[in-house]
């Protein structure tokens, strides 16, 4: 009943000067806003992070062909540069390295395909049947590649969603053969893929693995027809390259044994390479891990600038107290010679300081939940009103999902109400300290 | 005759960097309960000073303060506050009412600080209101209180703890004559009804209508004298 009053008392005080109230609350209403937000932004750019690196699989290694920087000199006067991968390499990785347990050989091109009149730029995979497994491909009709495709060296290939959406608007594509231009070819349609987000980027480029755009066929088939090498005339020169596979993708036994077999593979490959340095190794457990670090720091960080936001918060309300209290000085003597006692001085001015911070705790917590919402619809005005900014920006930044961390409300509250304790105290203190004679004396 | 206080040879030193002032060099009287006392002197008397120690604000020197039993000069800081809450009322010159809060809300004020409010109380709040004539601006804040009102409000408040006796610093001092006399009459019901009251003043109007008048000068009492009213009233 009397902690009641007190608090209706403390209110009251505060509403004496309702717009200094309410700078006040806003100081520690941004802190507590900006912890919840910043939390939720760090968590959901990392769960984007972890999700696009998971999708490479813990248990994988990737060995990617990569353009030499400097090629040597005796390829520098033929018109074709030759790099990368060999089958030999696969073979050999293969047969001497007993923790591998399946590897998959991938052979990646840029082709047009044509179906009636429409042509699209896709990427054109080689693979083989394990290639769906491991990267997590699911056939929504129809079947991946498959061995005996393999095998025989089949006109086959299996679309991913988006090619079906731009080759065959109003068709069912299944059983229907598309045209590859450059070797005027023609390929069966087996399969479908579902549509799947993108993967974490690999192999340098920043854009993420992108498998929307994607054929796939045998990679028999591929080196039949197609061949290792690429021809490209580009004004008057022709220019080309020569690459036996893109990728081999290896699964390993355990994941324990994943960081020693990247060193076995490195160590294999620079033998059979040499100097040039044409291959490298992407091992999705230490991306992941250090994802995870990233991620430690990125929150430390985050958590550094809220707490200066509190921080501020709570000094604004120190200094408001502050004044305050000199102001009532005349009331604390009153209130004094009518009986209260220090504690009760203390007591009052902190009610009123942790009303403000609570406040602002509590106003800072709506705000931080409604993060999600928020920042889905920043991005949708900015996408009609900018949308080249956007485009401009890295993935990661573009689609970021905030999710709200649970623990982060309590803890954004707590902080905000030890804030408003902290900075209320001395305040207080000070309030009933004062010698009530000269308090009443004070105009 | 049962004492409302006992002050017995107190004084009260201010030790400056410089030299100690003897504000109070020995005071010694005692305060019947009923009794209505005027303490009047020149400035620097220490008039201000002894309602210091009356009102258990401060401690004295030497010498001892008896409220009923207690000895105020041997009391902690808790426990003069408790002591103010629970025997004393305040009147102050500027009124000294809280801002914040409405008319029977500063009645309330000592009952609270006592850990106190149950419903009879807060129904002798109304009571004290009715009484000093402002039934009908209960809920008023102080703002909207005229001077005479607002002195008015301060007395019931300082009642409403039913006190040992009711301190008065000049409590006229800011209002003008018409309101002064009212307030003096408020001041003497009061005290036919047995409460007893204690005042500072330099004014003789208002020393008139006590019963009894104690002068001070350089911190010792000069006079201490029954006025006429005490023979009429008894
Ligand atoms: N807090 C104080 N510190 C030092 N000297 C004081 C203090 N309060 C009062 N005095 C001195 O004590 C003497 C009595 O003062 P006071 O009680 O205020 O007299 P009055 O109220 O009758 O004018 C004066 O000389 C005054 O200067
Ligand atoms: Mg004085």
């Amino acid at each position: 009943m009397l902690w009641l009053r007190t608090w209706r008392l403390g209110i009251k005080s505060l509403l004496l000067h309702p717009m200094r109230t309410a700078l006040t609350v806003l100081g520690i209403f941004i802190g507590v806003a900006s912890v919840i937000w910043l939390l939720a932004i760090g968590e959901g750019i990392s769960r984007e992070a972890q999700r696009q690196i998971e999708g490479l699989g813990a248990d994988n290694i990737m060995i990617r062909s990569v353009k030499p920087l400097n090629p040597p000199e005796a390829s520098a006067s033929a018109f074709i540069l030759p790099y990368g991968l060999l089958r030999e390499d696969y073979a050999l990785l293969v047969e001497t390295i007993p923790t591998i347990k399946s590897a998959l050989p991938i052979r990646e091109m840029r082709r047009m395909v044509r179906y009636a009149d429409n042509t699209i730029e896709c990427r054109v995979v080689g693979c083989t049947p394990e290639y769906a497994e491991v990267t997590r491909l699911s056939i929504e009709r129809g079947h991946f590649i498959t061995d005996a495709e393999v095998k025989v060296m089949q006109n086959h290939c299996v679309l991913a969603s988006q090619v079906v959406e731009r080759l065959f608007p109003y068709e069912d594509p299944l059983g229907r053969r598309v045209y590859f231009q450059d070797q005027k070819d023609y390929y069966t349609v087996v399969g479908i893929c579902r549509d799947r987000a993108p993967t974490a980027a690999i192999g340098g480029s920043l854009d993420a693995q992108d498998f929307s755009n994607d054929v796939y066929i045998p990679i028999s088939t591929m080196r039949k027809r197609i061949g290792d090498t690429i021809v490209m005339s580009s004004g008057g020169s022709r220019e080309g390259e020569t690459v036996e596979l893109n990728q081999i993708t290896l699964r390993i036994d355990s994941i324990n044994n994943v960081q020693r077999t990247a060193e076995l593979v490195e160590e294999t490959l620079l033998k059979n390479h040499g100097k040039i340095k044409d291959t490298a190794v992407i091992v999705p457990l230490e991306l992941l891990e250090q994802a995870k670090r990233t991620k430690m720091m990125f929150m430390v960080f985050m958590g550094l600038i809220a707490a200066i936001s509190l921080l501020v918060g709570g000094i604004g309300i120190m200094n408001i107290m502050l004044a305050t209290v000199t102001e009532r000085t005349r009331e604390i003597g009153v209130r004094r010679a009518l009986g209260a006692r220090r504690a009760d001085i203390v007591r009052q001015f902190l009610v009123e300081t942790i009303a403000m911070s609570v406040l602002g705790g509590l106003v800072g917590v709506g705000v931080g939940l409604l993060c999600p919402p928020v920042i889905d619809g920043a991005r949708l005005i900015v996408k009609r009103v900018a949308p080249d900014m956007i485009a401009g920006l890295p993935d990661v930044v573009r689609d970021v999902t905030p999710i709200i961390v649970p623990a982060s409300i309590p803890l954004a509250f707590c902080i905000s109400v030890v804030i408003g304790v902290m900075f209320g105290l001395y305040p207080a203190y000070r309030a009933a300290q004062m010698d009530p004679i000269e308090a009443l004396r004070h105009e | 005759m049962k004492l409302a206080a006992k002050l017995e040879n107190l004084t009260k030193h201010y030790v400056l960097k410089s030299e100690t002032v003897r504000a109070l060099r020995g005071v010694s009287f005692d305060v019947p309960e009923g009794d209505y006392v005027a303490i009047m002197g020149p400035s620097g008397s220490g008039k201000s000073t002894l309602l210091n120690l009356l009102g258990c604000l401060d401690r004295p020197t030497s010498g001892a303060m008896y409220l009923g039993d207690a000895n105020v000069a041997k009391m902690n800081d808790n426990q003069l506050s408790y002591t103010r809450a629970t025997r004393i009322g305040f009147v102050f010159q500027s009124y000294n009412l809280i801002q914040q809060l409405t008319v029977v809300e500063n009645i309330e004020v000592p009952l609270y600080y006592q850990g106190r409010l149950s419903k009879s109380d807060r129904a002798r709040c109304l009571e004290l209101a009715e009484m000093v004539g402002l039934k009908d601006r209960l809920g008023h804040r102080p703002a909207q209180l005229s001077g005479g009102q607002q002195q008015r409000v301060a007395i019931a408040r300082s009642l409403v703890n039913d006190p040992y006796f009711v301190l008065a610093d000049e409590p006229t001092g800011n209002l003008d004559s018409v309101t002064t006399d009212e307030i003096l009459r408020l001041f003497e019901n009061l005290n036919q009804l047995g409460k007893t009251i204690i005042l500072v003043t330099h004014e003789d109007e208002v020393s008139a209508h006590a019963k009894r008048v104690i002068r001070l000068r350089d911190g010792l009492v000069q006079t201490d004298e029954l006025t006429k009213n005490r023979i009429v009233l008894n």
